[in-house]
């Protein structure tokens, strides 16, 4: 016997709205991003599992990025639901650390390294609130995690593009949060900071945390991840890499885009 | 010394008020890239100011507010309707909004009679910094003296409080100004509110301009949003400083400028003063060639970065 929302809903012939899940750590419910004309997102839905590694993977203009950054609330989005730990985004702000991508930014600002990392301290540090030594002990902390202790000083603009990286997360880290949003957190790094970065990841999995990242290389999506949405504009699939990191769900998700020979060096799973 | 009080020490503060109220959200207007907006501003009130003279007949604080703030929204209108319905880029549409809105308050001055009050096309560009004075002072005494105080300009005081509250404003949303202004997408993941922040640095900025423009003009509105930031750019690699350096560099344009604009013709023969408001400018824009040749990070961080 269906319930009366359920009912009525069926009677309007509108589409039926899911209740939110509440022990899910990110869930994005009919989530449609528009830049103006063409959608760049379509319609995604998407729970995450709790403490689960997942990558978001498909195709350059596929509206990962976007995807990411409508939940958060950076970009508007046409229509859609968030729900970070069964609440609404609002109320669940400090639950959430996010890494940008590191080109969205200018590295010519004139701040140090150990400013960033304190720009993570937001929420505890307020307005006017001075910035002490615990505070700034916090901070070396989550910079020697990502390997960075040496560079506190340094301005921002001197560091590789790796160290750049690094030190987004070292920022991400002092947010203290439960569940991270990385956008393209390996683009453009050398191979040290990709295992460095990659450490800390599976660190805060073993932390009972949950990772979600924007990712670009399907060679390293078994390696480094649990779980894959796979997107483009729509969602293609999405479950454990085990089961759902196909040939067949890549093919359709990349459409022609995908060379066969080169689908055939990945690790997949067997289909 | 009782001339210097009477003559040179009101228009010297509100020099360098105007530099100082000016430089500050310049810093961060120049790091979002959008200098050309204070620019923009400096232009656009001049119309707005015109407008509000005719209906109003008078020059005092508040009309001219309201009139400069009416300029601002017109011309963040416009540059929208120009960018849409031209589909040019940003730059372009405000060059164009704010270069014809100053027209349009240039010939607007023109056709009406503001000669009961000093609102005309030199002193919207110059200022009229010189005229500035306190009659009723007669030595530094005065400076205690509530009779001879009441009789200070009025621009002193207005000044004052712009730059007062543009400092104040800085010191207490530093925070969110640097964060927005580094990364505005991790600053909206925080909850900030970063459209505000960036809507009321334009605003702040636009507060400067206005109480600068009636009594400097606009040339030095126009130079201290963009040069001292600029030259405190090449002397510090850390935005603490950057802000001081860009107030010491606005002061010492602003004493400077004024000291040689009244003083700096005489020594070389000459027989008249130059205007203070262009030669302010004029030593901004010296400050920042210096600092561009000889700033201890002039070279710019990227030249450091491995391959």
């Amino acid at each position: 016997m269906p319930s009366a929302e359920v009912r009525l809903a069926a009677e309007d012939g509108r589409a039926m709205r899911p209740a939110a899940p509440v022990d899910s750590p990110f869930a994005v419910q009919e989530t449609t991003v528009s830049y103006g004309g063409k959608p760049v997102v379509f319609n995604v839905d998407f729970v995450a599992p709790p403490n689960s590694m997942v990558a978001i993977v498909g195709p350059n203009g596929a509206g990962k990025s976007s995807l990411l950054k409508a939940a958060l609330g950076i970009v508007p989005s046409v229509s859609g639901r968030v729900t970070v730990f069964g609440e609404p985004l609002a109320k669940a702000r400090r639950r959430i650390a996010y890494v940008p991508q590191r080109a969205s930014v200018d590295w010519d600002f004139p701040t140090r390294v150990i400013d960033v990392v304190l720009m993570g301290m937001y929420r505890e540090l307020g307005l006017l609130k001075l910035v002490r030594r615990a505070h700034r002990e916090h901070a070396t902390a989550c910079l020697a995690r990502v390997g960075m202790a040496d560079f506190a000083d340094r301005q921002i603009g001197q560091l590789s593009g790796g160290q750049q990286q690094r030190v987004f997360l070292a920022r991400a880290l002092a947010q203290g949060a439960d569940l991270y949003l990385l956008d393209e957190p390996f683009a453009g790094v050398d191979a040290a900071t990709e295992k460095a970065i990659i450490d800390v990841l599976k660190s805060l999995k073993a932390e009972r945390k949950t990772v979600i990242a924007v990712h670009h290389d399907l060679a390293t999506v078994a390696d480094y991840f649990d779980h894959v949405l796979l997107v483009n504009v729509r969602k293609i699939a999405d479950g454990p890499v085990a089961t759902t990191f196909t040939g067949e769900n890549l093919q359709a998700t990349y459409g022609g885009r995908l060379a066969t020979a080169h689908i055939d060096q990945l690790k997949l799973a067997s289909a | 010394m009782n001339a210097f009080v009477q003559l040179d020490l009101t228009p010297l503060l509100i020099g360098v008020l105007a530099a100082i109220a000016c430089a500050l959200p310049g810093n961060f207007l120049l790091l979002r890239r959008q200098a050309l907006i204070g620019d923009a501003i400096s232009h656009v009130v001049l119309p707005g100011i015109v407008v509000a003279f005719l209906v109003t007949g008078t020059i005092t604080t508040w009309p001219m507010m309201l009139g400069a703030g009416g300029a601002a929204i017109v011309a963040v209108v416009l540059i929208e309707a120009v960018r849409r319905l031209g589909r040019i880029e940003p730059g372009a549409a405000m060059g164009v909004v704010f270069t014809a809105m100053f027209a349009a308050g240039v010939l607007l001055l023109e056709q009406t009679d503001t000669s009961g009050v000093h609102i005309d096309v030199e002193h919207a560009l110059y200022g009229s910094l010189e005229s500035l004075i306190w009659l009723s002072a007669d030595g530094w005494g005065s400076l205690l003296d509530p009779v001879a105080l009441a009789g200070l300009p009025p621009e002193l005081p207005r000044m004052a409080a712009a730059a007062a509250l543009i400092a104040l404003l800085t010191g207490v949303f530093w925070r969110p100004l640097k964060l927005s202004t580094f990364d505005e997408g991790f600053a909206a993941t925080l909850g900030l509110p970063v459209a505000a922040i960036s809507l009321g640095l334009v605003v702040a900025a636009a507060v400067a301009a206005v109480a600068a423009f009636d009594a400097v003009g606009s040339i030095i509105v126009i130079a201290m949003f963009i040069c001292p930031p600029a030259a405190a750019r090449l002397m510090t690699n850390r935005l603490e400083r950057q802000v001081a350096w860009s107030v010491a560099f606005a002061t010492l344009s602003a004493v400077l400028g004024y000291v040689l604009a009244g003083w700096g013709p005489l020594w070389l023969g000459g027989t008249h003063a130059v205007s203070a408001a262009g030669m302010i400018a004029t030593v901004s824009g010296v400050i920042l060639a210096l600092a561009c040749l000889l700033g201890p990070h002039r070279a710019r961080v990227g030249a450091a970065r491995e391959a």
